[in-house]
């Protein structure tokens, strides 16, 4: 299987990250491309999430410069990331626990309507054309993820690993450039592991969707992902292909501590 | 007889295309197919049908496929895979429907054995499937598949999207325009419209060839007796390859003009059957008992009034609703609080199940519990059992209205008849017979017996009323020390009935009386004894506690007594049992992989058993070495109790 990678479609350059007197992120340098699944991998507290805050505009570094598709990016807040076509799933799983799973996906696709508060309220003219084009790209969405039979069931009723693929459908739904995962399969068993790693394969194979993601499991990232970055302490200690990521000493010192 | 011939003889809709081309040319905007596609309910018109087997009928025929090929059908219920049937016997071939949650290595037999060249299948799944045993399969030429998703990257020149197909065959019928009219026109009646294979369970699966004329004369003969429409709708979600479905889906579907409906996914077959709201519906009991078993969960949840309303009214619907819906004479009083039940509970529990548009429900396959049965009749339900097996197109006898036993499986079906054989097995004869066995002479002819009467392998009798009842399998049927019948099976199951016995398995042939192992319900049984406070550490220690004896006990003094009612098995009741300290399961060999228990095997591993219970000693030790899941072996022991149940006298018919 061939797959075509483009080109740099986000550069981070120097990224230095500050809360007070605390370093999260020193100095990070890396990019990613287009149609790539990029991995950033690192122990407990290595500033991974934050990096991905960093991307979709949550935080704010001090220092260091940030091309998206080449063009610096200015102070950017997420709704603009979201409008910018960068979707994201959250560590801790952040969904409607109320809402069915439909509408919990529909409200990916909000950032594309475009027709007026009123206009839905009175679910007239271009708001009903709209919402049922919307629902038909939800739709899609749910065919894809194999979600059927729990369309209508709220979300707060469901076991974990489907609240995850339902979280992955609301930001597939934003049909995303990048989409950003932090922990996609944390607390999963082997199985659901292994569907969402199926997944998250067809998503790229399929839309051709680049995808930065954050994982624990060594496994996964290794079979997965086209390239890894590690971090340590805020700072970049590896990058490159899986099997130099996973060769690399100070890497192997980091994971298994000094003195191995 | 007159209307054999009438449901079989060719009639110019004689053959399943001729019907397709019949209801397209005189109905086309009626719906023939639903399916749901992105959430919503498509319909496809019957001449929207037509068009599309036309157009994968001349693909097949591009790619080569002939009168006389099978064609593999694998998948999941979908409306293009019934179209491919339909495609298939335009050119003359044969569908060869096989499970679609079958491994590789068992489709391997049938695809071999059918020398399959082509094959259409559902997904990328079933694609793998065939690709792991394609080296295997030298004939495999043609692989077609329905859904496209994850298939980007097959390249093999074998493997064709079925929207390509079609394309091909709208070219083929544009250069050859007359070429599929011909192609209908040369099937006959007796030309094999369909092989399905039974499972065997006793060896090698055989391939039954069955007829256009035998189908449809099941097909019509069933349409009769339920008065059924072109308005109908069915739900499909059996697996195709069962003959119930093919019966249902296809060949009914065909005949009488109603629409299929296909769900979204298997899991969503119950949201689906509540949207659809089917008219005809057919389902094994264990489905029926889990909707009812989730009712009354809900119901132990619901208020108090709420309560009070249901047990109310469900204590009518027991009294008089089984006879309201048979037009039976019931009192006015009665009919009365019957329609105000109706008003409050049966109508919305009705909509709740998705049956309130039932007119005619299934049920076969298995032996269906009495109060399970009542329970869907009184609410008004007309839940019906039918008897057949794939060599009879599933069609021999059917309940008809307003005439329903439930131990019974109804009269010969129209067209059908019936003779039991000296040693209680039941032969029938009628067009739904098949034509043979896929290229097995041999077992054609041990099947088909002199006269043309197939043997069913079933043991049975007609009771008064003409009505078929089936024992037990005409190999486990033997005789008690005294001549008398003896039918493990029946027996066992009346007493799996009651909830609280998994299962059963009992011992006569050529002894004085019946003995029986139970096993109980660890789920049913533990719940029972928690509600009395009583502790246990398990099955086997829960199995070993008197109290539990004297449950058990009590089930199988009914069931007793419900056999003494009956002369012909009054001989059977059971004297002694005991409880075995382990569940029997499959990974012991114990039961094969769908449960049924292998008598002769059990018989061997547990003779000391046997002995105690026949030499009537008060309690037996034994140890059992079990496997557990992960492969590991350990050693169940227990002291067993073996209990005596009192008997009844036999109960002569009041003439």
């Amino acid at each position: 299987m061939t797959k075509h990678i483009g080109d740099v479609i986000l550069d981070l350059q120097n990224i230095s990250l500050r809360f007070g007197g605390v370093k999260a992120l020193t100095d990070i340098s890396f990019d990613v491309r287009e149609h790539e699944i990029r991995a950033i991998i690192g122990p407990n507290g290595a500033g991974k999430s934050s990096m991905l805050n960093v991307i979709n505009g949550v935080y704010h570094p001090q220092q260091g410069r940030i091309l998206w598709r080449g063009a610096e990016r200015r102070k950017m807040e997420p709704h603009m990331a979201a409008r910018q076509s960068i979707a994201r799933t959250f560590q801790n799983i952040a969904l409607f626990k109320g809402m069915s799973v439909l509408d919990n996906i529909m409200t990916g696709r909000i950032t594309k309507m475009k027709s007026t508060f009123l206009e839905h309220a009175l679910w007239f003219g271009r708001a009903r054309r709209e919402e049922l084009e919307h629902r038909r790209k939800v739709e899609e969405v749910i065919d894809f993820l194999e979600i059927q039979h729990i369309r209508k069931t709220p979300v707060g009723r469901l076991p974990y690993g489907l609240q995850k693929r339902v979280e992955l459908g609301r930001a597939l739904a934003a049909e995303p450039a990048m989409l950003l995962l932090d922990e996609p399969m944390a607390g999963m068993n082997v199985e659901e592991k292994q569907d969402m790693c199926r997944f998250i394969l067809d998503v790229n194979d399929q839309f051709g969707t680049t995808i930065v993601l954050i994982e624990h499991d060594m496994g996964v990232v290794m079979d997965i992902s086209d390239r890894v970055v590690v971090l340590d302490y805020g700072r970049k200690i590896g990058d490159g292909l899986p099997d130099e990521v996973k060769n690399n000493e100070e890497v192997i010192r980091a994971y298994l501590g000094a003195g191995h | 007889m007159p209307t054999q011939a009438n449901h079989a003889a060719p009639d110019g809709l004689h053959t399943f295309p001729r019907l397709l081309l019949h209801h397209a040319r005189t109905r086309p905007n009626a719906p023939a197919m639903r399916e749901k596609d992105l959430g919503i309910w498509q319909t496809w018109t019957w001449s929207a049908v037509a068009d599309r087997v036309r157009a994968l009928a001349c693909g097949l025929a591009e790619l080569g496929f002939r009168r006389g090929d099978n064609l593999a059908i694998v998948g999941d219920n979908r409306p293009h895979l019934y179209m491919m049937m339909s495609a298939a016997q335009c050119l003359g071939g044969v569908p060869v429907p096989l499970y679609q949650d079958a491994v590789a290595d068992e489709m391997l037999f049938v695809l071999q054995d059918a020398g399959i060249r082509f094959a259409v299948v559902e997904d990328q799944e079933q694609v793998d499937k065939l690709l792991e045993i394609r080296d295997r399969l030298p004939g495999l030429a043609h692989v077609i598949y329905d859904d496209p998703r994850g298939m980007r990257h097959y390249t093999q020149p074998f493997l064709h999207d079925i929207r390509e197909l079609m394309e091909m065959g709208r070219i083929h019928d544009r250069n050859h325009p007359d070429f599929l009219e011909a192609e209908i026109e040369r099937g006959r009646h007796d030309d094999v419209s369909v092989t399905l294979y039974t499972s065997g369970t006793t060896g090698k699966p055989k391939g039954v060839c069955q007829t256009h004329a035998g189908f449809i004369a099941a097909a019509r003969g069933g349409i009769e007796v339920d008065r059924m429409g072109a308005d109908g709708d069915i739900l499909s979600y059996l697996p195709m390859a069962w003959v119930g479905d093919h019966l249902f889906s296809f060949a009914q579907a065909m005949v009488a003009g109603f629409t299929i409906n296909c769900p979204e996914s298997g899991d969503t077959v119950m949201t689906d059957l509540r949207e659809i709201g089917p008219t005809y519906y057919f389902a094994p009991p264990r489905v029926f008992e889990s909707l009812l078993t989730s009712v009354m969960i809900r119901m132990e949840d619901a208020g108090r009034l709420k309560q009070t309303l249901f047990h109310h009214f469900m204590a009518v619907a027991r009294r008089c609703g089984a006879d309201i819906l048979d037009g039976k004479p019931v009192s006015a009083a009665d009919r009365l609080q019957y329609a105000l039940g109706r008003l409050l509970i049966y109508g919305p529990l009705k909509n709740v199940l998705g049956m309130s548009r039932i007119r005619v429900a299934y049920t076969a396959g298995a032996a269906i519990g009495p109060d399970l049965f009542r329970f869907y009749r009184s609410i008004g339900i007309n839940l019906k059992q039918f008897y057949g097996q794939t060599e009879t197109c599933a069609y021999v006898c059917l309940q008809p209205d307003g005439e329903i036993k439930f131990d019974s499986v109804g009269r010969p079906a129209p067209g059908v008849d019936i003779r039991i054989a000296d040693n209680g097995e039941v032969l029938v004869k009628g067009p739904m017979l098949l034509k043979e066995y896929y290229r097995r002479p041999d077992a054609t002819t041990e099947a088909i017996g002199p006269g043309g009467w197939f043997m069913t392998g079933d043991a049975g009798f007609l009771d008064e009323d003409g009505h078929l009842r089936i024992i037990d399998r005409a190999k486990d049927v033997g005789q008690l020390a005294n001549g008398a019948m003896f039918a493990p099976n029946y027996i066992e199951n009346k007493l799996k009935f009651f909830q609280h016995i998994k299962e059963a398995v009992c011992f006569g042939a050529g002894r004085d009386h019946v003995c029986a192992f139970i096993n109980i319900d660890l789920g049913a049984v533990g719940n029972w004894a928690e509600r009395r406070g009583i502790a246990y550490a398990g099955y086997t220690d829960l199995a070993g506690k008197p109290e539990v004896h004297e449950l058990i006990r009590q089930c199988v003094e009914e069931v007793n007594a419900s056999l003494a009612g009956d002369a012909m098995v009054a001989d059977s009741q059971v004297h002694r049992f005991l409880i075995l300290h382990k569940e029997l399961d499959p990974d012991d060999d114990e039961l094969t992989r769908t449960r049924k228990v292998r008598r002769n095997f059990v018989a061997d591993k547990y003779r000391v058993l046997i002995d105690a219970l026949y030499a009537g000693r008060a309690s037996q030790f034994i140890e059992t070495e079990v496997k557990f899941e992960d492969g590991r072996r350990g050693k169940v022991a227990a002291d067993l109790k073996i209990v005596d149940a009192n008997t009844f006298p036999v109960a002569r018919k009041a003439a």
